[in-house]
């Protein structure tokens, strides 16, 4: 139904846009209509410029009143607030520019619209003014840059660390796989020429001769214990993957024959997380979303949708192929007596192929 | 050099020469004839391109529903008239290749260069008319086998407009990635054997061909954007066409360029010590410096538009030529910023993200001067006049939200999702679409001979920005929610449930800017045949190509090729009467030239 509204929507406002250039032609006086905007032309587009300001100020306004609640909530790892911080940092400087930069440019269009009568001022150069306005923007992105490079640094360069959990995040389409490193907390070495052994149960290619590898253990949901900082090897087996956790603010590519790396620590339970006032209301929006269509398919005899709650997720980043956008795999956050309490049910590697 | 070209051709070209129906409008090498074939291919890529944006875009808003269209249009591909996720990723790959290739890489720089860089300069034609020629229909050819591609039995290329190995590479990944992709490989290697031919010619004919007095000072800033703009095309094409031969090699010559370590549809495949990222790097020593490819040409036609109606000298041309110099230096040394997360050396990281946000120097300073040019002007709000005004606005809009996809930290969260989807299309994709439309309003009459629809342009005009805007302002906030791009539908995660409602909202704008581009194209095709006729400078313009007489003939100018007295911007100059001098006009007695 929505459908069809708006596709006769749509027809309506092409038939009035068409109707009104019609009238507007017919309007013209045959013998004046030259085509080159005149007085009552440049009058009439220096106000809408000023209207187009409002237009684009209120827009904004607007988008965020109503859409500013879809925003991912605060970051939960180690590094997240740094990056938030940043960002909302960033985000000012671009508004402020953005706001004044728009106003000159609108306000100038409406102020200096052209008459027939007048002649505009012969200004070609300023030297004064050219500097002032490359070093300003010079200074503000080399603070931006410090800042910048500062908390990439801070975030990027994996240290050793003998105390932080190493997990292999393993990517083919359309799926994820995480495997820890068991009892000794190495991984053992991998290679997709290894996935056909032991009758496919090799299920990211481990390699059998190697004493690291039997203790490995794959799962196909991700459990992390909080506090702990985590250090992943991502790998996948046919073509470019990206591993996305947005509510870490994390993310790296896989790469068929490398390992790439990223490591964070997260802070915030899965338990907390739900407990989030921001998230809570999230949730409930979303809910609320899920009943009306719900509703609909109710109506034409399918299945209700379950009820949303909240998880954290890792998704697929780079296109991978047809589902792609399936392609995903359940976050679990939570204390480390929990996630010892649930690793300690893993099957090994070694018992799994037996 | 210049001056003794000029008069040596003289003669052969003072009167017409006797053309045939063939030599005049198909294989023609008059940079004219040449500059329409390519507006006239560009603007139908850009119809083709604009229509597949918006069947994806009727899926996003109303996710796996029926669309009597999809079946009208997609035939197998969509059955019951929904849309499978394989279409939905070609239509996002070749609308993504048709946009940034056909259309504002050849469709804008291909049509106004070709028009503009004789005429401005004073030259009879391009360097070489025949390589002109050649260019021109490579180019048709490439659209050719690309549009080709659309019909072949699995379907058109579908891994992203950028290729990436390993899914562009091997059949069984994905159905575009066969004869598909195979036809798109071949057609951008065409493509770019075009674009080398009409670079080098650009290049050579600003070089070479300028008219007496015409100096590197006095180029009106089109002719610096396209001059400049053909000798990035000149130094990254090459690597892209590289890529693509290595990745044919890779695809149907068993190398191991790109890929190493494959396990796919039950099979470990040969390929053994290539990389995926080694193709990341020479697409983006291409892909990036393309965007200034794309930009330039648009900020150029906007320099001389502002002006022009502005009444106004253009603010700062030493600093103009200045900040276009020094984007085309640093576009060549940014591309990494498209890899932070690729798994290359997070030092890499650092090094990209300083060249980058440098860019935003110059880009701000050209931002300054357009809105500094508009400060006491005596603007003529004509519709070309609007539209460059507007790429000025969506020019500071998109290229603001760069800082933050510049900066690798800050990338490490919005790469690859929406955020970076709206901010390339108000930077690059608006923008220079804007620049387009600003270009064919106002040389429409050197053209044509004739005006088009004022009113029809303003109308074109308003819609067209309101739903600019409409479309990519809500789109930053689905990427800050952490909506990955190519998504065929959001639905599958709850968590994006509340994001349905944005995609309506762009879709409907979407499609109210579809149709608002009938208006122009109405406009356009009506004026070419009915519009009115117009006088030789109807804007009252300095540059040379409006002292060329309306006629179009081979060699633009009857007798003596216009000499240069003057720069391209003495509008409005006091002292003199009349608020324009062209540049062919002697200096007055005692009246000094600008030290500019």
């Amino acid at each position: 139904m929505t459908i069809f509204l708006t596709l006769i929507l749509l027809i309506l406002v092409t038939v009035s846009i068409w109707q009104v250039t019609k009238i507007l032609e017919l309007s013209q006086p045959k013998e004046e209509s030259t085509q080159i905007a005149d007085d009552d032309d440049n009058q009439m587009q220096g106000k809408l410029m000023l209207v187009f300001l409002i237009f684009i100020y209120g827009l904004t306004l607007f988008s965020f009143w109503r859409w500013g609640d879809v925003l991912l909530p605060d970051a939960s790892s180690d590094h997240g607030p740094g990056y938030d911080t940043l960002m909302w940092v960033t985000f000012s400087v671009i508004f402020f520019v953005q706001t004044v930069t728009q106003a000159f440019l609108h306000y100038f269009s409406y102020k200096y619209r052209g008459e027939k009568s007048r002649k505009a001022f012969f200004y070609a150069d300023n030297d004064r003014l050219e500097a002032i306005w490359t070093i300003i923007p010079t200074i503000v992105l080399a603070a931006l840059i410090l800042y910048g490079l500062y908390t990439w640094n801070d975030i990027m360069y994996v240290e050793k660390n003998e105390d932080a959990l190493v997990v292999e995040l393993y990517a083919q389409q359309f799926n994820w796989k995480a495997r820890y490193g068991g009892e000794d907390n190495v991984l053992g070495d991998a290679n997709v020429r290894f996935l056909q052994d032991f009758d496919g149960k090799n299920l990211v290619g481990i390699d059998a001769t190697d004493p690291n590898g039997l203790d490995d253990i794959i799962v196909q949901e991700l459990h992390l214990p909080v506090g702990k900082e985590i250090i992943f090897k991502m790998r996948s087996q046919d073509v470019l993957h990206s591993a996305y956790m947005p509510h870490f603010r994390a993310q790296m590519n896989c790469v068929p024959g490398m390992i790439t790396e990223f490591a964070f620590t997260p802070t915030k339970t899965t338990e907390q997380m739900r407990m989030d006032t921001d998230v809570i209301s999230k949730v409930r929006k979303i809910n609320e979303i899920r009943k009306i269509n719900s509703e609909e398919l109710i109506a034409n005899g399918e299945e209700a949708l379950d009820p949303y709650i909240f998880d954290y997720v890792l998704l697929c980043n780079k296109i991978c192929g047809a589902s792609h956008y399936t392609m995903q795999m359940k976050i679990i956050v939570e204390t480390e007596q929990e996630f010892n309490k649930w690793i300690k049910s893993q099957q090994t590697f070694a018992q799994f192929i037996q | 050099m210049s001056i003794e070209s000029a008069h040596s051709h003289e003669d052969d070209h003072g009167h017409h020469h006797k053309e045939t129906f063939i030599t005049k409008y198909i294989f023609s090498q008059d940079h004219k004839m040449i500059a329409k074939q390519y507006l006239i291919t560009g603007l139908f890529m850009g119809f083709v391109g604009i229509a597949m944006s918006l069947l994806f875009r009727l899926q996003l808003a109303w996710p796996e529903k029926p669309f009597g269209i999809f079946e009208i249009l997609l035939g197998k591909w969509a059955p019951d008239g929904v849309m499978d996720p394989n279409v939905y990723l070609a239509l996002v790959t070749i609308h993504g290749t048709i946009m940034v290739f056909f259309v504002l890489t050849a469709g804008l720089s291909g049509t106004f260069s070709n028009l503009l860089i004789p005429l401005q300069i004073g030259a009879r034609d391009m360097a070489s008319g025949l390589l002109n020629m050649i260019s021109y229909w490579l180019f048709f050819l490439s659209c050719t086998l690309m549009v080709a591609s659309l019909f072949v039995e699995a379907g058109p290329a579908a891994a992203g407009w950028t290729v990436y190995p390993p899914l562009s590479a091997l059949p069984q990944a994905q159905p575009g990635s066969g004869t598909g992709m195979t036809l798109w490989l071949v057609s951008m290697a065409v493509f770019i054997a075009s674009s080398l031919l009409a670079a080098l010619n650009y290049v050579v004919t600003v070089i070479n061909l300028r008219t007496k007095g015409m100096t590197m000072s006095r180029l009106p800033l089109t002719i610096w954007a396209f001059f400049v703009t053909a000798i990035i095309g000149i130094v990254s094409f090459p690597v892209l066409l590289s890529a693509a031969l290595l990745l044919i090699m890779d695809r149907s010559f068993g190398t191991s360029f790109f890929l190493s370590d494959i396990f796919i549809q039950g099979e470990v495949l040969h390929y053994q010590g290539g990389s995926p990222v080694l193709y990341e790097h020479l697409f983006w020593f291409l892909g990036h410096p393309e965007v200034y490819i794309v930009i330039l040409p648009a900020l150029g036609i906007t320099s001389e538009v502002i002006a022009t109606n502005a009444r106004k000298p253009i603010f700062g041309y030493r600093a103009m030529i200045a900040s276009i110099l020094a984007i085309a230096f640093l576009s060549t040394i940014v591309w990494g910023h498209h890899m932070f997360i690729s798994g290359m050396n997070p030092f890499l990281g650092s090094v990209f993200t300083f060249t980058t946000l440098l860019i935003a120097i110059p880009s701000a300073v050209k931002a300054f001067n357009y809105i500094t040019t508009l400060w006491k002007g005596n603007l003529q709000l004509n519709p070309a006049m609007l539209f460059s005004i507007a790429l000025v606005s969506t020019f500071i809009s998109g290229g603001l939200t760069g800082i933050i996809l510049g900066d690798s930290t800050l990338d490490i969260n919005v790469h690859d999702t929406y955020f970076v989807v709206a901010h390339f299309h108000l930077v690059m994709g608006i923008s220079a679409l804007y620049g387009l439309f600003a270009g064919v309003y106002h040389w429409f009459p050197k053209m044509f001979k004739r005006m088009m629809n004022k009113n029809l342009g303003y109308i074109h005009f308003w819609v067209t920005a309101i739903c600019a805007y409409g479309v990519f302002f809500p789109m930053h906030f689905i990427g800050m929610a952490g909506l990955p791009r190519r998504y065929y539908t959001n639905t599958n995660f709850p968590y994006f449930d509340d994001l349905a409602n944005i995609n309506v909202v762009i879709t409907v704008f979407a499609l109210i800017a579809g149709a608002a581009q009938l208006v122009f194209l109405y406009n356009f095709i009506h004026s070419i045949f009915y519009g009115k006729k117009t006088k030789q400078n109807p804007w009252k313009s300095n540059t040379l190509e409006w002292t060329a007489p309306i006629e179009h003939f081979h060699g633009n100018w009857h007798g003596e090729i216009p000499h240069v007295h003057r720069w391209a911007y003495d509008y409005s100059k006091p002292g003199h009467d009349e608020d324009y001098i062209p540049q062919n006009i002697p200096l007055k007695k005692g009246e000094e030239e600008l030290q500019h």
